[in-house]
């Protein structure tokens, strides 16, 4: 969808809650920076032509040490402008602080780079390419990652860009505070077509998006097209509900502390969740046996964000959320709690053993169960 | 009183001396290698301009209408690549350094005169293997090499690109080595390190990062070659590789290696200035310490090249903080600099034209630094034109301008002619206001959000890219002046005195151009430096 | 070789500079200058190999105990061997005795040709046994397949581009010893092999980090569970 060509304008929309205060610092640092630009040439002209050098000016006088200089210039030409400099290192690392946070109830979406488009997916399943529809004044956090090269989802109008990098999640969010469309562009450059991989933010008031977001595309919501995939792929044969299959519990799990058999501790997070399915030995939790095998070429990187989702969806430690999820999605997640999946599908795992009870993480005897 | 100069005799010198192809390849007097040096850094200069030209001609359209996109790309890479590492950094220290450090510390040559040759040879082997890729299809990954593009996806010729650069690094290292031996121990008796000129002082921090740094980039490109031939998963997630890594890696040398670009052009201006002012430069000590500084905290600060690149806040903070740190040297050489003029008799010869030149657009260069330094600014401006601006500021502004600098002041040293003060200072002005056009806009580009390295773009932004590309020819134009006028000067210029523009100093009192030995006899420093009292009254007023 | 008439600094001073001593001074300074740039160049190895050590420990615990531990081990011992040759042959040359410096310098590079013999041996091991990172790798018992190949690519990059140091060495070595045998270097002045030894001294050092790294840690631990 090609939009309006743009007139020209020398500062871009002020259209997030970023953009005042990155103006703001801007602003100051083009004043402190044209007040030192400009005294500096008016001082070097200014000396140029009042001690030029007049004919008959006879030669300088001998000097006895070897310098010349004055120690009060120096430490005020240092400490001055090293003050003036430092209150730009803070406002801006506040600005960054506040950009590395998202809020805890912020509205998120996927955001999936490929050479050369962006790959949208919203929770609900809408799906969108070079588009991102989202609803001003709400707080919106971006899971990106690539599928190739490093991207960098980048949207000149909020101000805030962050790298898409392949084999990680990483994120971004703002909160739009002005409707209106925006342009997006990718700023790590990624080849052929990187000046092509261009697209709109589109911000609409929050009926416009609720709308918008009931044309949906025609799929389930993320968390189920996750669900059929965890029960294609085989993973509720050993990731059972009540924890005591020869896998790790999920309900529950995202976003808790897991203790692992090496001793250290890691969260339960996207990059966790995604580790585990590929490399799935790179960190055993403590209890198990080192025995799920790599789904590395099974799933894809959109597929591997509708697992996450629906991991996420498993519940919370209150329980609350579970419940409500299980009323919600009824037929699916009774398919689920019962896992029968289909012999065929499931990939080949080696003959395991399935301990009664968590063993301590120190053992000391491996007993074949290498892969 | 001002009297007409005696007219001077070309003698014997160590351009005439021996004669023949094989004296020139096989020399190992310094004086030569840094000619032979200013011959193929000139080349390349002139190779990376033209594709710059072609860059400017592109982007006076939206549409890409000159290149397809693969070209373009192919384009901007050898122009990064050449600019980068055939010509900022071997510049002045292989041109000027190379000539004037032994002279300037009244040496007969460097410590290593044959290793000087064979650096100069190592640079013409990286130079082919680069010509080679430029012939049979170029690279398109960037003078950066990103991976995994570099490693797995690009098309281009990677490994012969990376080669190349490996290759000529190893030349900077061997100058470097060459330049601190020699400073460290072949110092005339009297010379001590606090009489040393400030031109030797920012030589000798430059060739520390030189030799600190270059091997990281060697070893960096090596890793990234065994990764695209080996598929080997250094940098690569589909190998279980971190393609932050490699930024790491490859910034740990890149930022030091834009303190290589700059030290030697303020040793450049510092003489300059103090000569054209007749006066000692302001604050001596400070600007020598402040070369050190630079170099030092040069190392510490790569990280905010990887702000938005995945990298830890708390990483950023450190590595924020400390890019505001290193600033503040070169801030104290400006304002000593400016002081160095304060009632002193100034002449504006046309490398004081350059000098004061590169004083106002590296200060302005210098302060969009900053702006980029602080975390939440660079979130916004990062990969955007502005960086392209703020670091051609520097690199052009900065950098070549000392260079021009250095070549118009010493241009009668090294060949014994004087150059059409015209032309010259026409040349000067012109760089200077085309310079101005064509990069001031892209400050504005940036911050409107124009990303860089793009082939087409939103035609809200095509004002400023005219604007660019028209001051861009006005550059080139300027630049094209002084191969023509100093090309001339070589036969049909005035023969130059020892000493034509009153400067201090041991080279100048050598004749122009100087013997092979430098000296006949080695002399014996008894004053301190800068002491304009000892020179005789200035003969050569423009 | 100098005649008795013609004094010995004519012979090996070089006209640009002033007196033996500041040659000397210049050669020694210029060689330390080198190993630093040398310090700096595997030291980017090194913060690979930590930085994926780090990330990935159970892929690296377990890829590293597939290297042989007696013939790294056997290695070391061949290796600081021939730096002791090589010092030898320093002291030799510095107190004029021409014999005992070829054999001291004969004995390092037969050293040496040990040490490269066995690594031989080891590439050819880690080649038949399918751990050579590229299309074919295959690691048997390896622990987070996935990220083994990371140990073992750097296992190749740390240890051959020592051993390309150590072939360089070779070479020098070689010329050295033919230089020696001509009586080239005498009690006054010696300093090519005095810069060779600090070199052959830098080679060996390096080795000496990277055999714990490669082969030493981890050693312990038979694989996590």
């Amino acid at each position: 969808m090609t939009m309006e060509p743009r007139s020209f304008q020398l500062f871009p929309d002020s259209a997030s809650n970023f953009a005042p205060s990155v103006d703001g610092l801007y602003t100051y640092m083009v004043v402190i920076s044209a007040f030192f630009s400009l005294l500096v040439a008016f001082l070097i002209v200014f000396f140029a032509i009042k001690y030029r050098k007049r004919p008959g000016q006879g030669v300088p006088a001998p000097i006895n040490d070897h310098s010349i200089g004055s120690m009060i210039l120096e430490i005020a030409w240092s400490v001055i402008p090293l003050g003036l400099s430092l209150v730009m290192f803070a406002w801006g690392a506040s600005i960054m602080f506040t950009e590395s946070r998202p809020p805890k109830d912020s509205l998120n979406i996927y955001v999936t780079g490929k050479r050369w488009m962006w790959k949208i997916q919203h929770l609900e399943g809408a799906r969108e390419i070079n588009e991102l529809h989202v609803p001003v004044n709400r707080d919106i956090r971006l899971t990106m990652t690539s599928e190739d090269v490093i991207h960098d989802f980048y949207v000149p109008a909020f101000r805030t860009k962050a790298d898409v990098l392949p084999g990680r999640y990483t994120t971004e969010w703002f909160r739009p505070t002005k409707v209106g469309d925006y342009h997006i562009f990718c700023a790590e450059y990624c080849g052929t077509k990187h000046s092509g991989m261009i697209g709109w933010v589109h911000v609409m008031t929050a009926e416009d998006y609720d709308k918008w977001l009931a044309q949906g595309s025609g799929e389930g919501s993320m968390a189920e097209e996750g669900e059929s995939l965890f029960r294609q792929l085989g993973c509720a044969n050993c990731h059972v509900k009540d924890g005591h299959g020869r896998a790790p519990n999920l309900y529950g799990a995202f976003g808790m502390k897991v203790d692992l058999a090496d001793g250290s501790s890691v969260r339960f997070d996207e990059a966790y969740t995604r580790e585990s399915i590929l490399y799935p030995q790179a960190k055993i939790v403590a209890g198990y046996d080192r025995i799920m095998p790599t789904f590395h070429g099974l799933i894809s990187d959109e597929g591997m964000l509708k697992l996450i989702e629906y991991i996420k969806s498993l519940g919370d430690p209150n329980g609350t959320i579970q419940e409500k999820d299980l009323q919600s999605e009824p037929s699916n997640i009774q398919k689920t709690g019962t896992m029968m999946p289909d012999q065929s599908e499931m990939p080949k795992a080696p003959a395991a053993k399935t301990p009664a009870a968590p063993r301590a993480a120190a053992s000391t005897t491996p007993t074949g169960t290498q892969q | 009183m001002i009297t007409a100069p005696p007219p001077v005799k070309v003698t014997k010198n160590y351009l005439n001396e021996k004669t023949g192809l094989k004296s020139w390849l096989l020399t190992s007097d310094h004086k030569r290698i840094a000619v032979l040096y200013l011959i193929v850094v000139t080349a390349f200069f002139a190779l990376g301009g033209v594709f710059a030209g072609l860059i400017r001609l592109e982007l006076a359209t939206p549409a890409g209408d000159l290149f397809e996109s693969n070209t373009y790309n192919k384009v901007f890479t050898m122009h990064g690549i050449l600019m980068v590492f055939f010509f900022l950094i071997p510049s002045i220290p292989a041109t000027l350094g190379n000539f004037l450090i032994p002279m300037m510390i009244g040496a007969k040559d460097l410590a290593f005169p044959r290793i000087n040759l064979l650096s100069w040879y190592i640079y013409m082997t990286g130079g082919v293997f680069t010509l080679y890729v430029l012939l049979t299809g170029g690279v398109d990954t960037g003078w950066t090499f990103y991976t995994p593009f570099s490693s797995s996806y690009s098309n281009g010729y990677v490994v012969a690109a990376g080669l190349g650069i490996f290759i000529n690094g190893f030349s900077a290292i061997l100058t470097g080595l060459n330049f601190i031996v020699t400073i460290h121990r072949m110092r005339a008796p009297g010379l001590t390190w606090f009489r040393l000129p400030l031109f030797v002082w920012a030589h000798y921090a430059t060739s520390a990062i030189m030799i600190l740094g270059t091997p990281v980039i060697a070893v960096t490109l090596f890793l990234l070659v065994l990764e695209r031939g080996l598929h080997i998963g250094f940098f690569d997630p589909a190998y279980g590789g971190d393609p932050v890594l490699f930024q790491h890696l490859f910034w740990f040398y890149s930022h030091p290696a834009v303190y290589i670009m700059i030290l030697p052009s303020m040793g450049v201006i510092s003489e300059v200035i103090s000569t054209f002012s007749s006066k000692k430069p302001f604050g001596y000590t400070f600007i020598a310490f402040s070369s050190i500084a630079i170099a030092v905290f040069g190392f510490l600060v790569w990280g905010h090249h990887l702000f938005v690149a995945g990298q830890s806040i708390y990483a950023g903070l450190v590595f924020s903080v400390l890019s505001y740190v290193v600033a503040i040297p070169s801030a104290i050489k400006v304002f000593n600099w400016a002081a160095t003029m304060y009632k002193g008799q100034v002449r504006m010869e046309t490398p004081m034209l350059y000098a004061i030149g590169f004083i106002g657009l590296f200060t302005v260069g210098g302060l969009t630094g900053i702006v980029l330094a602080s975390l939440g600014m660079d979130v916004h401006l990062t990969d955007t034109y502005f960086v392209i601006a703020h670091f051609h500021y520097v690199m052009v502004g900065g950098a070549l301008l000392g260079y021009m600098s250095g070549l118009h002041f010493w241009w009668p040293k090294m060949f014994g002619r004087m150059y059409s003060d015209v032309w010259s200072k026409v040349s000067a002005v012109l760089v200077f206001a085309g310079f101005n056009l064509t990069f001031f806009p892209q400050f504005l580009l940036g911050y409107m959000g124009m990303p860089r390295r793009y082939h087409v773009y939103p035609p809200e932004f095509q004002v400023f890219n005219v604007l660019s590309s028209a001051g861009a020819s006005v550059l080139g134009v300027g630049l094209l002046l002084p191969a023509i006028y100093l090309t001339w000067s070589l036969k049909y210029g005035e023969l130059a005195p020892p000493n034509p523009w009153g400067a201090t100093g041991l080279e100048w009192q050598t004749q122009s151009p100087p013997i092979s030995e430098n000296f006949e006899v080695t002399p014996v420093v008894t004053t301190e430096a800068y002491d304009y009292s000892t020179v005789q009254e200035v003969v050569h007023i423009g | 070789m100098a005649s008795p008439t013609i004094p010995h600094e004519e012979v090996t001073l070089r006209h640009h500079f002033a007196n033996d001593e500041q040659q000397k001074d210049a050669s020694t300074i210029g060689m330390w200058v080198f190993l630093v740039t040398e310090i700096m160049f595997f030291g980017g190895l090194f913060l690979a190999y930590f930085a994926y050590r780090q990330a990935y420990p159970a892929a690296f615990a377990s890829a590293s105990n597939k290297t042989n531990l007696w013939l790294g081990a056997a290695n070391t011992t061949v290796l600081i061997c021939s730096s002791l040759t090589m010092a030898m042959a320093v002291h030799s040359a510095a107190l004029g005795k021409r014999k005992l410096l070829v054999a001291f310098l004969v004995a390092t590079l037969l050293l040496g040709g040990v040490f490269l013999g066995v690594k031989a041996y080891e590439y050819h091991d880690k080649w038949v046994h399918h751990e050579v990172p590229g299309a074919h790798f295959e690691c048997e018992g390896c622990v987070d397949a996935g990220h083994a190949p990371l140990f073992f690519s750097l296992y190749f990059g740390m240890t051959g581009l020592h051993a390309t140091h150590m072939l360089v060495g070779f070479v020098i070595l070689v010329i050295l010893i033919v230089q020696s045998a001509k009586g080239k270097y005498t009690a006054k002045w010696h300093t090519p092999i005095e810069m060779f030894g600090l070199y052959w001294h830098f080679v060996d050092i390096v080795w000496i980090f990277l055999f714990p790294l490669l082969y030493l840690i981890d050693r312990s631990k038979t694989g996590l569970k």
